[in-house]
């Protein structure tokens, strides 16, 4: 299995929207290598029989009435946020185009 | 030290419904107690006296007027600040998330407002919960009550410090792999992560949603009993919320302590045991299967040989729901935004300089590393592959519980390290949840309280686990090997920490 190279790190980390430092970078590829070879080994027992289990006990999916319930209070939840202007989430642009 | 603080809250409890204490008294004594010691131990991120001391009055007042109360009306608590609480800051022990007052509660929080239990403030934790010692926080190390310069366990060493050194008698934790038991195995303390889906996680800041369950910590299994049915039991708002009702606990607990196991079978977990785990802690360890013995119970060895994967699997299947979990902090609806510095001011390089900025080392580790198993091309070999771990692991279970009732093993490995020992080595800091991980990734129910002290004079702790659903037997072995230990000592192990300076 592959190993983790600084650069494959810096691309992952892109990928997870966290911007690292150059020092960061150089700390966290040499931990995750070594993390990753350590936790590698579950490969050695997943053999093609054994099913996947993704939760630890069965689910069925969970409906509830269709009542309409009060929703958290939204200036309660607006006054939480970095910023907001007429009574909505004020965000940076989306797009990456100059604007 | 004022005696209301070393009262269990059981004790505590019927001090309340005699008259004989009120619980502005008994919140005002602990208060006291934070401000007297906390300023060593750090267990809280936030104090909330005013908003305590309220709901302390209100009780005393409506049990003066003669209404009938939940049994633990009136008895102070502290709240881990993973915990989502109206009103009160909640950090999640994260620089992301600073000053976020959270706009509602979640349900355990409900519940215990609902039952009148004044909310002394929010505690300490391992970043998002990553860590087993509490050092990963933002805002600074818990110490642990027994000795100062040790860590407290974690993810929740603020919990199960404040419980340890008076602060609280009652605490909230939660536990994704280990952060409710550990804890409680290296303060001396006694903490159970319930039944996956037996206490709602409606209101935890979510880290592995398969893997996260809130629980009790406490000084008592008693106390822990009766938390756990105040805040378990079935939540329409968690879809993986068990529907029937919760054994009987507090039952239970009280059976246990008779002391009597006459025909139960627990099976001694032979993978859990042995290299890398301290003499002293598996002398106590063997010490208390012996009184397990002669309370009745029959003690055989069991065997679970994917066990030794299971840290594998959970440092993928964690860091991968990890990642999907902590998309949600982008700097857009809630807590820290930063600018990037350079280049145009779109979301996306928002979302990357806020997050490169808010999160720590530990919580960047797990994100990439999460992002990087749940990527093309290593989807199968990484999470695919842990996923079947999981699997042999609950075969493991299921075959462990066809020979015994309840399973046992030391809590972790050691005793307390000291502060900064393991930092620089997220390995060797994973390798002390080796035991209570197949726990959470089983759905297993698991207890843990304390066994004695080692030969270094710190805590050792003894794991109880039980089949799902089935958690009324961690108390009810819980509490009868507590009452034979007890009986050894003299009194309870925390009787024997030394004092805490107060500081005047």
């Amino acid at each position: 299995m592959s190993t983790l190279s600084r650069d494959e790190v810096a691309r992952v980390a892109g990928l997870a929207r966290i911007d690292l430092t150059s020092d960061e970078l150089d700390r966290l590829a040499g931990e995750l290598d070594v993390i990753v070879e350590s936790v590698a080994r579950v490969s050695e027992i997943a053999t093609p029989d054994v099913p996947a289990t993704s939760h630890p006990l069965p689910l069925t999916n969970v409906f509830r009435a269709d009542v309409p319930e009060p929703p958290v209070d939204r200036a309660a939840v607006l006054a939480a946020a970095p910023a907001s202007e007429d009574g909505k989430f004020l965000v940076p642009q989306i797009l990456g185009e100059d604007a | 030290m004022s005696d209301l603080i070393r009262l269990s809250a059981a004790d505590l409890a019927a001090r309340l419904q005699s008259g004989e204490v009120s619980s502005v008294e008994a919140t005002r004594a602990h208060l006291d107690r934070i401000a007297a010691v906390d300023g060593q131990v750090h267990a809280f991120l936030h104090v909330s006296d005013e908003a305590a001391l309220a709901t302390a009055a209100d009780v005393d007042a409506r049990r003066a007027a003669g209404e009938e109360l939940h049994a633990l009306a009136g008895v102070p608590i502290a709240v881990k600040d993973v915990v989502v609480t109206q009103g009160l800051p909640t950090t999640a022990g994260s620089k992301i998330l600073e000053g976020w007052v959270p706009p509602y509660d979640a349900t355990l929080v409900e519940r215990l407002k609902a039952a009148g239990l004044p909310i002394l403030g929010k505690t300490n934790m391992d970043e998002f919960a990553m860590g087993s010692s509490t050092e990963h926080s933002a805002y600074g190390n818990t110490h642990n009550p027994w000795d100062l310069d040790r860590i407290p366990g974690g993810s929740g060493g603020g919990s199960a410090a404040a419980v340890g050194a008076f602060e609280a008698p009652l605490a909230i934790g939660t536990d994704t792999g280990g952060s409710i038991r550990q804890p409680a195995a290296v303060t001396g303390t006694v903490g159970v992560k319930p039944t996956y889906g037996s206490v709602s996680r409606y209101g935890l800041i979510a880290l592995a949603s398969s893997l996260d369950q809130a629980g009790p910590v406490t000084r008592t299994v008693l106390d822990s009993a009766l938390l756990h049915e105040l805040i378990g039991g079935h939540d329409p708002r968690d879809s993986t919320s068990i529907a029937d009702p919760l054994p009987g606990l507090v039952a239970a607990a009280r059976q246990g302590a008779t002391g009597d196991l006459t025909g139960l079978r627990v099976g001694v977990i032979s993978e859990l045991q042995g290299e890398g785990y301290q003499a002293g802690v598996l002398a106590r360890f063997h010490e208390s299967l012996e009184l397990l013995r002669g309370a009745g119970a029959e003690i055989v060895e069991v065997s679970c040989p994917h066990f030794q994967y299971a840290l594998a699997a959970y440092y993928l299947i964690l860091p991968a729901e990890a990642s999907s979990n902590l998309a949600k902090f982008d700097g857009m609806r809630f807590g820290l935004r930063v600018e990037p510095e350079q280049g145009p001011v779109t979301a996306e390089r928002v979302m990357a300089a806020t997050r490169g900025r808010g999160f720590g080392d530990e919580v960047k580790r797990r994100v990439i590393l999460g992002t990087y198993a749940l990527s093309a091309g290593y989807y199968d070999a990484y999470y695919g592959s842990a996923q079947k771990v999981r699997t042999l692991i609950q075969r493991d279970f299921a075959a462990a519980f066809e020979q015994a009732d309840v399973l046992v093993s030391p809590t972790a490995p050691t005793t307390a390290f000291r502060l900064g020992e393991k930092l620089d080595d997220p390995l060797a800091m994973y390798l002390n949840d080796v035991a209570t991980i197949p726990a959470n990734l089983a759905g297993v129910p698991g207890l843990s309280l304390p066994s004695g002290l080692s030969d270094d004079g710190l805590p050792a702790g003894f794991q109880v686990l039980a089949p799902a659903k089935a958690d009324d037997r961690l108390y009810r072995v819980g509490a009868a090997l507590e009452a034979l230990l007890e009986n050894e000592w003299g009194g309870p192990l925390l009787a024997q920490a030394p004092e805490l300076e107060v500081a005047r």
